[in-house]
């Protein structure tokens, strides 16, 4: 199984970027919100102003020719009435202060419009709006246009700004901590039915190689589609080698097997003793390739199933005795002895029958093949601490000398295997079995003297 | 509202002579030595220095390195001070709300800011500039000898009735204040003249009964004690509240209609100097409510706004532009010549 490097995170890049859109919505808002609420009170303070100049324009009477104005107590008090600004006032007739502030600026008004005008600019050392508008009065028949500005400063608009300020950011805030945690909620329930695929095909057996038929978002169809078509190529690329193999050996078997039994014939018809020796190593040789080719389907075979292990619960001394029944026929020929030796208790173990049966043989079958006729094989099963430990000792000529860990090396042989036949494959085979369920194979001389031992020791569930 | 100057043995009167370093008009300074070395605070008051020592004291006790000038001086006066000549006082303390609402719209006037003001009611503060710390009704004082066999009077219709019916019994023995001399008679008459119709009636009657008119609440109260007025019209209730113990004769009458509250303020000139214990010295004013020791020597009502809760005429004057409207030079004139033309008859 390899492992995969993530390059990001869906759910991340989700989450921060539905943050950062929430960010800038909140940012947003809260510059909208203060634009308008300055606006408005900018707006409150003008109309305010021109209601309090116009009071004042509606005040002027003239009276034995000449201006008078009794200035409404209205006109300031409704701009007190609002905030605590500081209020400014004039009224001048034809450019002359009637009464106020002498030193309060009036902009330039329009010819005759009425209109009132607003300027914002510094007064006695802060930021005022004014209103300035112009009236005509007439003093005997002679009208003159006073002009009136009212300004006050503008406190009011900072107390404003700085109370929605705290408002709006409050808000913002709040909208905030909401958009990020309903996105991470959109990121976590977008990415479930993902989250629910992966599960599914992790879950699934390693020979499981059917369609995925999970219910699946219009995004994810691509991927299950393609995943499903992979599979099924997969599947297809499995069978076919699988078919391969088997049909492969079987094509080399089949005319080898007929091969031998040609070259037994001759060898009993020919007379010359140069002809049967050369017959007899035929014989040899096609036996030496028959045997390569089932041990090469083997491993082949047991690479396979090592690589999906597929296990289930069973009885090693069941499996022992099975292994020694089906070569006893084969040790009676030479005529060995095959001793089993078993615990009372079953050993249950949890692993493929198949492969175990494949790893015990080989190497009962090395015992019989390198001992020599009449003697004795002993197959025994022990609990060893945590391990279960099948034993196959013999009385044969041991492996010699040399190094023992070379034995399980793929096509390597002893030097002392004379004309047996073999392909250095068997203990390869038992050392695959034995490592892919968490155990080892163990070699070692016979302590006897004569003879070899070899173990495959399994972990006790 | 100042009381006759009654100085004592222990006041050292640095004289009026100080009044020629400087062209207003000062009444009355005097000098408040710190038990410890430490700052001096100068004070310009429109409040008589008898009225305010025990406050000065008080605070000296528990500032004491305080030293503090105490100087008095009429409304205008105080105004001309600070607004024309610039003088330096750390701290100003007048009955005239207009014009401290004038000095703070016009600029004059630096931002304090502590928990005492900040708990003042909104309508006793203005512009975390001007602090109020005693509320003052203009108050209805009559002799009770005069209203023995009358009815007593408790609105202004009331009372235009009554002098009406009995013009005999009240000629010349009506006395309020000459707005032309008074800061805070002319505040009373121009919040009187905005509250209700009447008050141009009332003053037309007072003037047809040949109203005598006085500088001064105090001077009022003590005519309607010696029995010379048979009622006195818009005089400081605080004042007549002090003369109530020693004086048998008088009756004072809140009328039921409205009554103005005069708001007793104080200020930091932008001319201060010592800004740290002109703070304390507010501080101390605005704590006058739990001190109920000075305020029965002082007979200064502090602000508490339980007595509008409790009483639905009183009305304090509002502090805010709307007092700048009376300051008008126009404004004035014109209201200084209504009142003459009907109180002069
Ligand atoms: N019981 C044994 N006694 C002596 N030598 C053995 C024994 N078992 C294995 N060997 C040695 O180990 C070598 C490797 O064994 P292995 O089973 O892998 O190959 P093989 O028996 O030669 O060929 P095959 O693949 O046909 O079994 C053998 O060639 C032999 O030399
Ligand atoms: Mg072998």
């Amino acid at each position: 199984m390899s492992t995969v490097a993530a390059s990001g995170s869906i759910r991340r890049r989700l989450t921060l970027q539905l943050a950062a859109i929430a960010v800038l919505l909140s940012v947003a808002f809260f510059l909208i919100v203060r634009g308008v609420a300055e606006q408005a009170a900018g707006q409150t303070q003008d109309q305010i102003l021109a209601a309090s100049a116009t009071s004042i324009a509606d005040a002027l009477r003239s009276e034995k020719g000449q201006v008078q104005l009794e200035l409404p107590y209205s006109a300031l008090s409704m701009l007190g009435s609002v905030s605590e600004d500081r209020v400014f006032y004039r009224v001048a007739i034809a450019g002359r202060t009637l009464t106020g502030y002498d030193d309060l600026p009036l902009p330039a008004l329009p010819e005759a419009t009425g209109e009132p005008v607003f300027a914002t600019f510094d007064y006695r050392g802060e930021p005022v709006r004014s209103v300035t508008l112009s009236r005509n009065v007439s003093i005997g028949e002679r009208p003159v246009e006073a002009v009136i500005s009212v300004a006050q400063t503008r406190l009011f608009l900072g107390a404003i700004r700085a109370r929605t300020s705290t408002i709006a950011a409050a808000v913002g805030l709040a909208f905030f901590a909401v958009a990020v945690s309903l996105s991470l909620w959109a990121a976590h329930s977008a990415l479930r039915p993902l989250e629910r695929l992966a599960l599914s095909v992790t879950r699934r057996g390693p020979k499981d190689l059917r369609p995925l038929r999970a219910e699946t978002p219009a995004e994810l169809v691509p991927l299950v589609a393609a995943l499903n078509n992979f599979m099924e190529r997969l599947r297809a690329s499995l069978a076919r080698s699988e078919d391969f193999i088997a049909e492969a050996a079987h094509r080399v078997r089949t005319p080898l097997a007929t091969l031998r039994t040609q070259a037994e014939i001759a060898y009993r018809r020919v007379e010359r003793p140069e002809n049967r020796a050369a017959l007899k190593e035929m014989i040899l040789a096609i036996d030496e390739s028959s045997r390569s080719a089932g041990q090469l389907l083997d491993h082949a075979m047991v690479t396979f199933r090592t690589d999906h292990l597929e296990t289930e619960q069973l009885d090693l001394g069941e499996l022992a005795c099975d292994t020694r029944n089906r070569l006893e026929p084969t040790a009676e020929l030479k005529d060995i002895g095959l001793e089993l030796e078993l615990p009372d208790a079953p050993a249950l173990f949890e692993g493929d029958p198949i492969l175990l049966e494949n790893a015990l043989r080989n190497i009962v079958d090395n015992a019989i093949k390198y001992s020599p006729p009449d003697s004795l094989v002993r197959i025994a099963l022990h609990i060893c601490g945590g391990d279960y430990v099948i034993g196959v000792c013999d009385e044969g000529r041991g492996f010699g000398t040399g190094d023992l860990r070379r034995m399980t090396r793929r096509f390597s042989r002893g030097t002392n295997v004379e004309d047996i036949v073999g392909s250095g494959l068997g203990l390869t085979i038992a050392d695959e079995v034995a490592r892919a369920h968490g155990g080892r194979l163990e070699l070692a001389r016979n302590k006897g003297g004569k003879g070899a031992c070899v173990s495959l020791v399994l972990p006790r569930p | 509202m100042r009381l006759a100057c009654l100085a004592t043995a222990l006041m050292a009167i640095a004289a009026t002579l100080a009044g020629a370093a400087h062209a207003f008009e000062t009444e009355e300074e005097r000098r408040f030595p710190a038990a410890r070395p430490g700052s001096e605070l100068r004070v310009i008051s429109t409040a008589d220095t008898a009225v305010f020592t025990p406050i000065i004291l008080a605070f000296q006790a528990e500032n004491p390195e305080v030293a503090v000038t105490y100087v008095t001086a009429s409304s205008r006066e105080l105004m001309k001070a600070l607004y024309e000549e610039g003088a330096q006082f750390d701290l100003a303390i007048s009955s005239a709300m207009d014009l401290q609402t004038k000095l703070a719209n016009d600029g004059l006037v630096r931002n304090y800011s502590s928990e005492a003001t900040a708990r003042l009611p909104a309508w006793a503060r203005w512009r975390n500039q001007v602090f109020a710390f005693t509320q003052e009704p203009a108050v209805l004082v009559l002799s009770k000898s005069a209203f023995a066999d009358l009815p007593v009077p408790t609105t202004r219709e009331e009372l235009i009735r009554l002098l009406r019916d009995n013009p005999e019994r009240f000629y010349g023995r009506i006395g309020t204040y000459d707005v032309r001399r008074s800061g805070l008679g002319y505040l009373f008459a121009t919040q009187d003249s905005r509250n209700t119709e009447s008050y141009w009636r009332l003053t037309e009657i007072m003037g047809r009964l040949g109203a005598r008119l006085y500088c001064c609440s105090s001077d009022m109260i003590s005519d309607v004690s010696s029995g010379r007025l048979a009622l006195a019209y818009n005089v400081l209730g605080s004042y007549a509240e002090a003369q109530l113990h020693e004086n048998e004769n008088i009756l004072i009458v809140e009328p039921g209609d409205y009554l103005n509250v005069m708001l007793r303020t104080a200020l930091i000139p932008n001319t201060a100097r010592n800004i740290e214990a002109a703070g304390k010295m507010i501080d101390f004013l605005l704590s006058l409510g739990t001190r109920p020791e000075l305020t029965r020597k002082t007979g200064l009502p502090p602000v508490d706004p339980s007595v509008f809760d409790r009483n639905n005429a009183f009305r304090p004057i509002r502090l805010g532009p709307g007092l700048l409207v009376f300051l008008d030079r126009m404004r004035r004139e014109t209201f200084l010549r209504s009142w003459v033309s009907s109180i002069e008859q």
